[in-house]
């Protein structure tokens, strides 16, 4: 009884005790912080890694591909059996994209070409939602929409049809009033043209960098007043009309800019009524963002879903050589993964195929370069994989199968060892608190010692002096456990307005947006986990004032006694 | 205080051996006859000694000393002749180099730690020079400690009224009523030495060891302390063995014994 007692009116007036319990309480909600945010990170990528990769990747190491894509459908159908839920064919090249921009030059941007089956590719693996476009995302269709993309996010520019006939006109505008000879065909549109042409000049404004020089290159439109001192320098760059690579293209040809276009078979090619193949552009291969002067984060894009742009790669000939032509951007790609939405752009399968020269006209097959494979939840992964590897063996087919685990097992690793060594050190930390509580047990033992003395002399045992001092231990550490419980989940809880306090406060962001693709810092808070972390801190709580009360229970009566 | 109160009987406890049982002999130091009469707690050939250094200072030389059950006795001597040491050695709360310390005929000095934890809980009462008060309980905690030591926390809780009761009463005996709730530092030094002895009072020991129960007091509550030491020896038969250097205070005693030069001096009978 008087262990309690004793214990509970020393928690109560040795203040002392409680500020170097406080180290225990910073150390434990540190760690609850960790945690939570580090599994959110890990959870979030190991959801985003997951998604945008199938569970299962049979890639093919030749440069022509798989020779025959339906045949190995089928095999691999056969040897997974009842765990495929889908199955896709893919095609994958590294190539270039040239975006032009509106003075006539052009963006370029090394990519990741991977020509999808429109059908299939979203049931293996979690592509659909990554499109901006809604209707995209119940079926991707690479047909250029009217508008209507990314609704709800107002910073993005209108896009689609009415962007592109928009562009357009613009264009064809501005070679009017710079080649009137040419301008007459289109004068029906003219007043809805100039009043595109303004809206048109306000969105470059505001979101283009490099659209300084479309005013520039339009002095003459009604209502551009404003532009018209800085004419002229430009001119010479704005007037070349000719792209000399349209002449290449084989399939379809156009210009951009104006030039006459002309379908490979014969029709008239016109930008307003058409579209070019089309593809899906990751989102940060056509954009940039960067801050404006009030320290916003601004996304520029070089071009827009209704823009078309110039894709080169090689084909898959013995001897490769560069082939590219015009797509048609009908959507964008934006997974929150940096380096996926910097590298990637999907067209569709059979394009990328006949282009590479992946068709074999006599039996009619085509060959790709991967097949990638969902299989039912809960399926044993590694399993199927080694199935299908001696299925394939290493001998026979260059083909490297893996499972998405696999292919990012190294950034995986990597996030796994993070959380185990920012463990371990919170854990110092804590050890280092338990110091700390060792250092003041001690002294409050010496502090008490003449009251052991007393305890001693009334008959308690070395025992129950012991506890004393082991439960005051047990005491501290579980106040300073549980309000460093409760402190670290409220900062968990509000982690993304304590991250834009301190924004304000530092003027520096804690999250920088244009580095991570995280609009929310994730957090998770695993119950167990904020358990273990409780435990070891009362533990280590504990064992700090065993010590200590080892002393006390040793202590010599009459010595404690004569203590002043 | 002089009067106590009726119904403070039943305070200490009636369990104790019958005098009739036991007699004291006679004083001088008689080895072959001495396990015959057994006092009621007794020293013998006790010898203890300090280490200080390389040097031993030693203190008690060979000490001889018993108590009949029911007897008052006063401890006497120069200061620094070893009186707190031998009344320690007495309450068990150390052990002698050499000699025995005998708890009527069980030799206490060589048992286990829980049997003489249990003696200074159950069965002895100590009343320090100093108080020693716990600081952070009040004046009825402190009486209750020992209850608290010996109780578990159930069975505690159980009879808390019980021990409750038991202590107001025994602090309305030592004229504390208007002082339970009060800590240590906000009591005079006499009200903190009734405490000690309403402390040393609770759990209804045999007897009581007092170590200056006066020392630090003014005559007059010196004689008050005195008083309820006398009573109890009276109406009780408390055995008490009260260690002074005060002459005149050790008279009261119903016999004074001399500690000098390590060895137990001189004997007297109530006359010095
Ligand atoms: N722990 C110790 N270490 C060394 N010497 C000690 C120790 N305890 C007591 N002594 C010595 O033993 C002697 C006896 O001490 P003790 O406390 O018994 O004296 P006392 O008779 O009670 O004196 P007082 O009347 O002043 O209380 C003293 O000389 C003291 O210096
Ligand atoms: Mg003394």
């Amino acid at each position: 009884m008087y262990k309690l007692l004793l214990s509970w009116r020393y928690l109560r007036t040795r203040y002392i005790a409680l500020a170097s319990i406080v180290s225990v309480t910073l150390g434990v909600a540190t760690l609850v912080v960790v945690n939570s945010v580090m599994s959110g990170f890990a959870h979030e990528m190991h959801a985003r890694l997951h998604g945008i990769l199938s569970d299962i990747v049979v890639e093919s190491y030749e440069t022509a591909g798989m020779p025959d894509a339906t045949w190995h459908m089928e095999k691999i159908r056969s040897i997974v059996g009842a765990d495929l839920e889908a199955i896709t064919a893919v095609v994958h090249v590294p190539a270039m994209v040239n975006i032009p921009v509106p003075n006539g030059r052009s963006v370029t941007r090394p990519i990741n070409l991977v020509g999808v089956d429109e059908k299939t590719y979203a049931q293996v693996c979690e592509f659909s939602p990554h499109l901006l476009h809604p209707e995209n995302r119940k079926q991707l269709s690479f047909l250029l929409r009217s508008g209507g993309y990314a609704p709800g996010r107002t910073a993005f520019p209108p896009s689609g049809w009415q962007h592109r006939r928009n562009r357009v006109r613009i264009e064809r505008d501005i070679q009017r009033h710079l080649q009137p000879s040419a301008a007459a065909e289109s004068k029906a549109g003219q007043e809805l043209a100039d009043a595109d042409t303004q809206r048109k000049i306000e969105r470059s404004a505001d979101f283009d960098p490099l659209s300084v020089a479309l005013p520039q290159s339009s002095p003459q439109l009604p209502g551009s007043g404003r532009f018209d001192q800085p004419l002229g320098q430009k001119n010479d760059d704005v007037v070349r009309d000719d792209v000399p690579a349209v002449q290449l293209a084989d399939s379809q040809v156009s210009d951009p800019f104006g030039n006459v276009p002309v379908n490979s078979n014969g029709a008239v090619f016109d930008p307003v009524k058409h579209q070019h193949t089309g593809v899906v552009l990751g989102i940060a291969i056509a954009s940039t963002r960067h801050r404006d002067a009030d320290g916003q984060v601004r996304d520029y894009y070089y071009c827009l879903p209704g823009d078309d742009v110039q894709i080169t790669f090689p084909n898959a000939s013995q001897k490769p050589t560069a082939v590219f032509d015009w797509f048609t951007v009908v959507d964008m790609y934006e997974s929150q993964m940096s380096e996926y939405d910097s590298t990637f752009a999907f067209v569709p399968l059979r394009k990328l195929q006949e282009m590479r020269g992946m068709f074999d006209p006599e039996q009619g097959i085509y060959g790709v370069s991967s097949i990638q494979l969902k299989v039912r939840e809960g399926a044993n992964l590694n399993a199927i994989r080694d199935k299908l590897r001696e299925q394939f063996p290493a001998t026979t087919y260059p083909y490297s199968i893996q499972t998405w685990r696999d292919l990012q097992g190294p950034l995986l690793a990597a996030v796994q060892l993070e959380t185990t060594i920012l463990n371990i050190l919170l854990f110092l930390i804590i050890a280092v608190a338990g110091f700390g509580i060792l250092a003041t047990f001690f002294m409050i033992v010496v502090e008490k010692t003449r009251d052991i003395g007393i305890l001693k002399a009334l008959g308690a045992p070395s025992g129950g002096v012991m506890s004393i001092f082991l439960n005051y231990g047990f005491a501290l550490g579980v106040v300073g456990a549980i309000a460093g419980m409760a402190l670290g989940l409220v900062f968990v809880t509000y982690i993304n307005e304590i991250a834009g306090f301190v924004e304000t406060l530092t003027g520096r962001e804690v999250f920088d947006p244009t580095v991570y693709y995280f609009q929310q810092i994730p957090v998770i808070t695993d119950v167990a986990t904020m358990l273990w972390v409780v435990c070891g801190a009362v533990l280590i709580a504990v064992l700090a004032s065993v010590l200590p009360a080892l002393r006390a229970a040793r202590l010599h009566p009459v010595e404690a006694l004569r203590h002043e | 205080m002089s009067s106590m109160p009726v119904g403070y009987e039943p305070l200490i406890a009636s369990a104790r051996q019958s005098s009739s049982q036991l007699t004291a002999f006679t004083g001088q130091t008689d080895e072959q006859q001495m396990p015959a009469r057994p006092y009621l707690l007794a020293a013998q050939n006790v010898t203890k000694s300090y280490q200080k250094g390389r040097l031993q200072i030693p203190v008690l030389k060979g000490v001889n000393f018993g108590v009949e059950p029911g007897e008052f006795v006063s401890i006497i001597g120069q200061s620094g002749s070893g009186k707190s040491t031998l009344l320690h050695l007495l309450g068990m709360l150390d052990v002698p180099d050499e000699g025995e310390i005998c708890l009527g005929l069980e030799r206490m000095d060589n048992v286990s730690a829980k049997r003489r934890d249990r003696f200074r809980n159950e069965q002895v009462g100590m009343i320090f020079q100093f108080y020693h008060l716990l600081p952070e309980l009040t004046t009825r905690e402190n009486v209750l400690a020992p209850l608290m030591i010996s109780q578990g926390v159930f069975s505690y809780l159980k009879h808390r009224r019980r021990n409750r009761e038991r202590a107001d009463q025994l602090l309305e005996v030592v004229g504390l009523s208007h002082r339970l709730t009060h800590r240590p530092h906000e009591l005079s030094g006499g009200e903190m030495q009734r405490t000690a002895v309403a402390r040393a009072l609770i759990t209804r020991p045999q007897m009581l060891l007092a170590d200056e129960p006066t020392g630090n007091l003014d005559s007059e509550n010196s004689a008050e302390i005195l008083q309820i030491l006398k009573d109890l020896n009276r109406d009780e038969q408390l055995t008490i063995v009260m260690v002074t250097h005060d002459r005149d205070i050790a008279k009261e005693a119903g016999r004074t014994v001399c500690l000098r030069e390590g060895l137990v001096d001189e004997v007297g009978h109530g006359n010095l």
